[in-house]
């Protein structure tokens, strides 16, 4: 209460000594000196462009070749949904291509496909992680709505719309009139095939219903092998996006004809997506992908060039830093 | 309403008035909850938060798990009701000990322990030496023979000196009745009425003072018992004490205690301001997006969405289906405002308000007293102040009084060389007894209220209430005048070893209208009567008797306050034993109304002032406090402006700012008066000087104003808009004689401008101007605590480092270390920028067969964290290992903390972290992200930097280079124009329109301006009507 309380306790607060509390610590106070603007600018070019050069060099290095089928495995332009939903329809398609550069194996088979919302909240969402890998939870499908039971309540393994929606066209590779082998072994990851989903699961129920969605599971695999599923399930974060097929393992050479046998059964006519047979190689990059590159030369090239403006500013039109007259309150009225 | 207290008569008061029970609490234990929440949510944003977080619940909309905003929502809300909470629980434990409190109380005769919540009104309670009093007691009897007991009053007033009490005269009895106004403001006031019940004087009515009080939370010193009856209760007194230091009339009796000590009325920073207006802006924005988005969604979802058989829609939905996709906007809009910010605000500001706690070079060597930051939430305000406004006593000085130069019957004492007291001539004329010399000494030594105090070693010290009479006892006494003893009434002294004795028959005490005391004594060996007084030149000089000589007198006041020292007038007037006798009854009379007692007793006091004759000027140095001037010159070269408001005379406030670089001499200042007694005056002196000001503002010439007191309440009540552009234009001001009340109404002025304003005073006279500025500042100095108990900050004192340092240094800290934060906090740009470039770069680099959903999600945000990081860097100017802690280590958790998570097989992200750390593309894409991002980012600010920098960057250059961070040869302060605000300082965080900043500080917060502005006008109403009822002592002279 009294003064003379309040000031002997503060006295007594008085912390230990320390830099931090006295903010005496050592400090270094980096300012922008053209020195430093420029080297850091010529350094990021210096460093930028052979990394892209790189980039660019790999991604030249991948052979792709692509091919669009879901225009051409179509008999007749106006009717196109009822064509493909029907199930008696002979949906088998050839299609061929050259392959423009030798391809070293492992040569990758993809199936791309556009406007293709798998990022979509609604479905991104109808998936049970648990009943995937715990037996025990296989009646956990309320996360799956609207495809999480038959419609006399038993329920669906694997469940949600992602599963229901499996892609299933299938393609079969031949070269010179001799089936080409297509791997679908360990095309799925790893983590995947022994974490996520369990092998003692098997798929029941599954496209039992009235609406047929995609692909149908062989009820006597077990989901740890059945790594389509694996793959689709892997949503992807884009609207196009390619996913693996299978592998090819053995090399391609040049001007090599190709013949696929597609049996175009997905459905992307409904909403005017497209279906691409992808079929490529992979470098440390990736796949082919020239933005990173290209990206990379933009940034160097930008860098370079500034910091050469910069140069030529601070030669021809130089400004000492830290000059006082440069106050504005140091500027006399009559000079502002 | 009066008041009747019944001496000893419980039974009658019980009923009527209050008990003595002090409640502090803010809350019980039953409304702790709700009302805390309410308080807590009276503010938008939190009221933004809790909408989000309810939104959240409701998981068909929800894009994230809702613990992530209940979590951080439930912990701040947690942590500031505990903080709450603590405080209240506190308060209820200071309020139990001092309500359990056992005190003795006399009833029937019969000395009883009871509890302090117990007294009632009309209680006899019954003190020892030391003791706190419990309540508002009328003094009945005392240990001291002669009815006298001494308090400390410095919880109440701040004042350290004691102060004596006294019994009532002819008050022997137990029995009676006191008749007492209703508890007010003033607690230098008490004019109430004492009758005494038979078989004592019947019907006599006896004069009650202050002088015969004992007020709550003083303590009795000095005495070995005393008794009183309690006239006002602890109720009474929260109400008295809120009114006091609030200086706010008309607040109900419901006020507690709480207010009174100091929970601060929020006071919103800039940057508070700013979120919250941001806030709503945003909250603006996000509903204008999520209608036109939700929109847009829902039709997108009728054409398009239904083409998409694997989202298998509903045909029919439910009918808030409409509402889902705006919600989902809506939700995925909050991180606008992040939860985040509140909390990193929170946290950074009591850091700063800490190391402010913490500051060594901020600690008073002398009495060991540190800096104390009272309020945390206002620290980075401290680098934004443009106007200062400053206490002079106590703050710009010293408040030591050194008696320094006299003038005694046209004779000059004291020179360049030395001051009088060392003067050879007044050593002399002491020696050989000069009549004059001697009259002089005996006035100094015996016209005042001091106290001699005798150590056990036989030195004296004297307990005065103003430091001028102390330093006239003291410099008296080292002219061997030694004031040895004050026994009751009796005076000895002591003067080249022979004793005289003087009875003091009435003091005619000092106000600050009538600016004079006297007082009346007896010599005890001739029996003569004498007047003796003391005053300021303008209300002494003109009271002498018809024929004296004041020219000289007057030249001495005139020299004297051009040197910058004190001056006081000394007269004396023998008086006839009879007109005393006739002057004797009117005063007591005049002394025992109760209504307008003071102006009649100065209206009596005035009839016996006359036809003195003056002995001379003494004059007394109010020294400087170490480092003021340089300090002030840095201020002031910054571009901050100094008003320095004093309760002193022109002169002498004029000579202090001459001699602290408040204003520079001729011929480069120009100091223009506003002066003028009637209206007319005050509007042609106030309309040249603003002519004037006008003009010279383009030259560089340093022009101030000085204003006194009575010109200032006219200019403010008449001429308010030519005076608001005067402000403005001036950068410094004197205000020379002015009240705590208008000292508050200049703070509010320049508030009302939109400039930040800081308040620095140390007496109770500073406490409505600190409360009432951006920033107060308070000083626990020699004029007590209550300056520094009102303040967001104190300091212990300002000897030593200077203070003004002190507060330039803190600002600068604040202002340095506070730039990354909050460019962080508010340069929102950047992060959209951010944004918009890793979003880019990562759904290209991760095209077709990469884009899987959690990698490309993992790696848009490594690209944010890395970006962020460099960003901060770049935006930091010192680093400090901690800010290299920060940011690198920001970055280095993130990465230990996903590799955690992916390495848990039941996590979505299981493995995530790993595959994309063993990518080149990963590394490669994060690269390209920062230097993408940070290229154009590190090539603008370099442009702008070197090529069109701001004030802030050219300082940081010089001093990183190593030059002057200001060149003081060079810089010319330049007056201000209103528009040109680009001039204020530091004002790199501030968005460009500053108006819109500060705006809800004066348009949304209508009752807070209520609140400050009523009271004022109406205690200036107050004022003008009966000017000689103010009530402040010269203290803040």
């Amino acid at each position: 209460m009294s003064s003379d309380d309040g000031s002997s306790k503060k006295v007594s607060r008085k912390p230990r000594y320390s830099r931090f509390t006295q903010q005496e610590l050592p400090a270094c106070k980096p300012i922008l000196t053209p020195a430093l603007v420029i080297g850091i600018l010529m350094c990021l070019g210096i460093i930028s462009i052979p990394i892209g050069l790189l980039a660019l060099s790999a991604s030249k290095n991948v052979v792709e070749v692509v091919d669009r089928y879901d225009d051409v495995c179509i008999p007749s332009t106006d009717q196109k949904v009822g064509f493909i939903k029907d199930p008696a329809t002979n949906k088998t398609c050839i299609r061929t291509f050259t392959i423009p550069k030798k391809m070293r194996k492992p040569v990758y088979v993809y199936y791309q496909l556009d406007n293709f919302y798998q990022n979509h909240r609604r479905y991104v969402k109808s998936r049970s992680d648990r009943q995937l890998w715990n037996p025990k939870a296989e009646s956990s499908t309320t996360v799956c709505d609207p495809e999480g039971q038959t419609g006399d309540g038993k329920p669906i393994v694997p469940c949600g719309l992602i599963a229901w929606s499996l892609f299933n066209d299938t393609y079969m590779l031949s070269k010179n009139d001799a089936a080409l082998q297509i791997n679908k072994k360990d095309i799925a990851w790893r983590s995947d095939r022994t974490h996520k989903f369990s092998s003692n699961i098997y798929p029941k129920n599954f496209q039992n219903g009235t609406l047929i969605g995609g692909g149908k599971l062989d009820e006597s695999i077990p989901l740890s092998q059945q790594e389509d599923l694996m793959v689709w399930m892997r949503t992807s974060a884009l609207p196009t996006f390619r996913k693996l097929y299978g592998k090819i393992e053995t090399d391609l050479e040049a001007n090599e004809k190709i013949t696929v046998t597609i049996q175009n059964n997905y459905n992307t006519y409904s909403f005017n997506g497209k279906k691409k047979l992808v079929i490529s190689t992979a470098t440390w990059i990736g796949g082919k992908n020239d933005f990173i590159g290209k990206m990379y030369m933009a940034v160097g090239g930008t860098s370079i060039v500034l910091g050469v403006i910069f140069s030529l500013l601070y030669v021809f039109k130089p400004r000492p830093l830290g000059d006082p007259s440069y106050l504005s309150w140091n500027k006399s009225p009559t000079l502002d | 309403m009066k008041r009747y207290v019944y001496i000893n008569d419980e039974n009658l008061a019980k009923d009527i008035y209050c008990d003595n029970r002090i409640s502090n609490r803010k809350y019980t234990i039953w409304n702790f909850l709700p009302k805390n929440l309410w308080e807590q949510f009276s503010r938008f944003m939190n009221q933004y938060f809790l909408l989000i977080a309810c939104l959240q619940l409701w998981s068909l909309i929800t894009p994230v798990n809702p613990a992530s905003t209940w979590g951080p929502l439930i912990f701040i809300f947690a942590v500031s009701a505990s903080k709450e909470a603590w405080d209240d629980y506190n308060r209820y434990l200071l309020d139990k000990k001092a309500n359990e409190k056992e005190v003795w109380i006399v009833r029937q005769g019969i000395r009883k322990l009871i509890q302090a919540q117990d007294i009632c009104i009309g209680n006899i309670v019954w003190l020892r030496e030391n003791d706190e009093v419990p309540c508002d007691l009328v003094l009945l009897g005392t240990a001291d023979p002669q009815g006298f007991c001494y308090v400390e009053t410095a919880a109440l007033d701040g004042e350290t000196d004691l102060k004596t009490r006294s019994i009532p005269s002819a008050c022997m009895g137990i029995d009676g009745v006191i008749e007492c106004p209703s508890p007010d403001k003033d607690i230098r006031r008490f004019d109430a009425n004492m009758r005494l019940f038979p078989p004592f004087l019947d019907n006599d009515v006896f004069p009650l003072t202050i002088k015969n009080t004992l007020l709550q939370s003083c303590y009795l010193r000095n005495t070995e018992w005393a008794c009183g009856v309690a006239v006002y209760t602890v109720e009474d007194f929260y109400h008295v004490c809120v009114e006091m230091i609030r200086g706010i009339c008309g607040i109900g009796n419901q006020t507690k205690l709480g207010m009174c000590r100091g929970i601060p009325e929020p006071k919103l920073t800039a940057v508070d301001a700013m979120i919250d207006k941001l806030t709503g802006a945003i909250f603006v924005f996000q509903i204008v997006v999520v209608i036109v988005l939700g929109i847009a969604g829902n039709v997108w979802k009728d054409t398009e969405g239904r083409k998409l058989w694997y989202v298998r829609y509903p045909k029919e939905g439910p009918w808030y289906e409409l509402l889902v996709i705006p919600l989902r906007f809506e939700l995925l809009c909050s991180i606008m405002i992040p939860i985040s910010i509140k909390v990193s605000l929170d946290l950074v500001k009591s850091l700063y308000a800490k190391f402010i706690d913490w500051d060594d070079q901020m600690v008073d060597p002398e009495t060991g007293i540190r800096s104390n930051a009272t309020n945390t939430a206002i620290s980075e305000d401290l680098g934004q102040v443009e106007y200062i406004l400053t206490d002079k006593t106590g703050t710009l000085t010293e408040n030591k009084m050194i008696f320094k130069r006299c003038c005694i019957s046209g004779r000059f004492y004291g020179n360049e060389s030395g001051d009088a007291l060392t003067d050879a001539q007044l050593l002399n004329d002491v020696s050989t007894g000069s009549a004059d010399v001697i009259k002089f000494l005996k006035v100094m030594a015996i016209c005042n209220t001091v106290i001699p105090v005798r150590s056990k070693s036989g030195t004296i010290s004297y307990k005065a209430l103003s430091q001028d009479e102390e330093a006239l006892v003291c410099a008296a006494s080292r002219l061997r005048m030694i004031f040895e003893n004050k026994n009751g009434n009796i005076l000895d002294i002591k003067f080249n070893a022979s004793p005289l004795r003087y009875e003091v028959l009435d003091t005619l005490e000092f106000t600050s209208d009538r600016k004079r005391m006297s007082v009346v004594v007896r010599d005890c060996q001739s029996g003569e009567i004498f007047l003796l007084s003391k005053g300021a030149d303008e209300t002494i000089l003109p009271l002498t008797y018809t024929g004296q000589q004041v020219r000289t007198f007057a030249e001495a006041v005139e020299q004297y306050a051009q040197m910058g020292l004190r001056t006081l007038c000394l007269a004396w007037r023998k008086l006839d034993e009879g007109e005393y006798q006739e002057w004797a009854s009117m005063f007591k009379e005049a002394n025992s109304t109760l209504v307008d007692r003071e102006w009649r007793v100065a209206e009596v006091c005035q009839r016996l002032e006359h036809d003195l004759e003056i002995l001379g000027v003494a004059a007394i140095e109010d020294r400087l406090q170490e480092g003021v001037p340089e300090t002030i010159e840095t201020l002031r070269k910054a571009g901050i402006n100094f008003w320095m408001l004093t309760g002193d005379k022109m002169n002498t406030a004029i000579q202090i700012a001459l001699s602290c670089n408040f204003v520079s001499p001729e011929p480069k200042g120009q100091l223009l008066i506003i002066d003028g007694k009637t209206e007319d005056e005050v509007c042609r002196s106030l309309e040249r000087v603003l002519l004037t000001t006008r003009i010279t503002e383009s030259e560089p010439k340093d022009v101030a104003f000085v204003v006194d007191g009575w010109a200032l309440e006219i200019a403010l009540k008449h001429y308010r808009k030519a005076f608001t552009e005067l402000a403005i234009l001036s950068r410094t001001a004197i205000c020379c004689r002015v009240t705590p009340s208008q000292k508050a109404q200049l703070v509010e002025l320049l508030k009302l401008c939109d400039y930040r304003t800081l308040a620095i005073g140390d007496g109770g006279n500073d406490v409505r101007m600190i409360q009432q500025a951006d920033i107060g500042v308070g000083i626990s100095g020699r004029e007590g605590l209550q300056a520094a108990r009102a303040a967001d900050y104190s300091i212990g004192s300002v000897s030593g480092t200077s203070l003004f340092n002190s507060v330039s240094l803190m600002a600068y800290n604040v202002f340095y270390t506070s730039v990354p934060v909050l460019v962080s906090v508010l340069d929102k740009d950047l992060s959209e920028r951010t944004a918009i470039v890793v979003f880019v770069i990562t759904i290209h680099s991760y095209a077709f067969e990469k884009s899987e959903m959690e990698e490309v999600a993992m790696v848009a945000l490594s690209g944010c964290i890395w970006l962020q990081a460099f960003v901060v860097a770049l935006e930091t100017n010192s680093f400090t290992i901690l800010q290299h802690l920060a940011i690198w280590g920001n970055l280095l958790g993130f990465y230990v903390i996903n590799w955690i998570v992916s390495a848990i097989p039941a996590s979505g992200m299981y493995t995530i972290m790993f595959r994309l750390c063993k990518q080149p593309s990963y590394w490669v894409t994060m690269i390209l992200i920062v230097a993408t991002g940070m290229g154009p980012v590190l090539a603008l600010k370099y442009l702008r930097y070197t090529y069109r920098s701001s004030k802030i960057n050219i300082l940081q250059q010089a001093e990183r280079l190593g030059g002057p961070i200001l060149s003081l040869g060079i810089i010319e302060p330049q007056s201000r124009s209103p528009l040109d605000k680009d001039l204020a300082p530091l004002s790199i965080t501030q968005p460009k329109n500053r108006t819109s900043v500060y705006e809800p500080l004066l348009s949304e917060s209508p009752s807070a301006t209520r609140r400050s502005i009523g009271p004022a006008q109406r205690f200036d109403y107050f004022q003008s009507q009966s000017p000689l009822a103010s009530t402040y002592t010269r203290k803040d002279n």
